[in-house]
């Protein structure tokens, strides 16, 4: 990829930004709905399936990191990695040692 | 501010060279100054992330420690209140991209109805939480000296709750425990409040300088920039919601 390319600015359409709308408040009817669902233990888990996609929406179109140069990718790639590694490790480590004794 | 172009006078090489004059010198192009910029911001919402990273994951080992009473304590919070701010959020986050266009398109009316519009929206956001807080403080749901157990151990005193849940009386040792609760859900939707305050200061310095004229001479950095931590606001809300108010609905 040629430098100029790097910078170039790309403009998001109104369209575009019209149907993540639609996406996020029917992804946020659907969590709604989803709740009122007795589904045990997949309850929490469907739930934050549907979070992540919404927020994924709203990370690659509305803050524009679909369009954005490789470095912002990049970082929100590492970013976003060295995050559930953090979250993951912790999680892991409590629920493998102490569970139970508290 | 204007885009005109400065017109400097480099005396080593002896040539001329044209840049606007919101380009800072250290910059070789706009566009080196545009991509140093948007990589600052990011770094920074990174930083954030890990900061409410921290307040989730407590959230979600004391969820399953103390797990029937984070239920019942969940089952104070209303869904109807909780829904109807996710979508005030995200039409708020609708209206800030939409901003960003209107800046691109160098469209001032636009730009400064869809500020303002976000700045509305986000005041209805904060409003909506007032009226849950005071419940809560109602309710003696707030931790510290005041906290009561009351609808815990004995449901039948909070009748709208007891209705809706039928939830069976927690012994007092798990009772207590519903503070933890409550404790997470006011850091956790305290600090997205303080976040939501700081983004609507800013919005209303950026509206008048929007009436200005400024942001739509090709210089939107800011407004962009700005965009970015407005939408991290909403993704934090995105996760809060369903993990605060929806979860626990049927255990």
């Amino acid at each position: 990829m040629s430098e100029h390319s790097e910078h170039e600015h790309h403009i998001v359409s109104p369209k575009t930004y019209l149907a993540i709308l639609t996406a996020l408040l029917a992804g946020t009817a659907l969590t709604i709905a989803a709740s009122y669902v007795d589904m045990g233990p997949l309850n929490p888990i469907i739930a934050l399936a549907i979070a992540c996609t919404k927020a994924v929406l709203v990370i690659l179109f509305f803050m524009h990191v679909k369009y954005s140069t490789k470095l912002t990718k990049l970082t929100v790639g590492a970013g976003v990695f060295t995050f559930l590694i953090l979250v993951g490790m912790t999680l892991a480590d409590y629920f493998t040692r102490a569970w139970g004794r508290w | 501010m204007s885009d005109s172009t400065v017109i400097t006078y480099d005396a080593q090489a002896g040539e001329e060279h044209e840049h606007p004059s919101y380009q800072r010198h250290h910059f070789e192009t706009i566009g080196q100054q545009n991509d140093a910029t948007n990589f600052a911001m990011w770094l920074f919402l990174l930083t954030e992330i890990m900061f409410f990273g921290g307040l989730f994951t407590a959230y979600l080992i004391y969820r399953n420690w103390y797990y029937p009473a984070f239920v019942a304590a969940s089952h104070q919070l209303d869904i109807f209140w909780g829904g109807l701010n996710t979508l005030l959020l995200i039409t708020s986050s609708f209206t800030m991209a939409m901003g960003v266009w209107s800046a691109e398109m160098r469209k001032q009316g636009a730009l400064v109805l869809c500020l303002t519009l976000t700045f509305v929206l986000g005041l209805g956001f904060l409003g909506i939480k007032t009226i849950e807080y005071r419940e809560k403080f109602e309710k003696h749901h707030v931790p510290g000296l005041h906290y009561s157990v009351q609808s815990f151990t004995n449901p039948a005193s909070d009748p709208e709750i007891e209705r809706e849940y039928r939830d069976k009386p927690l012994p007092p040792d798990m009772a207590t425990h519903t503070e933890l609760y409550f404790f997470l859900y006011f850091a956790m939707t305290g600090m997205h409040a303080l976040h939501m305050i700081i983004g609507i200061c800013i919005l209303g310095f950026m509206i008048v300088r929007a009436r200005a004229g400024a942001y739509t001479g090709g210089h939107l950095a800011f407004v962009e920039n700005f965009g970015l931590y407005w939408h991290f606001v909403d993704i934090v809300w995105i996760f809060l919601f369903p993990l605060l108010y929806l979860i626990s609905r049927h255990q």
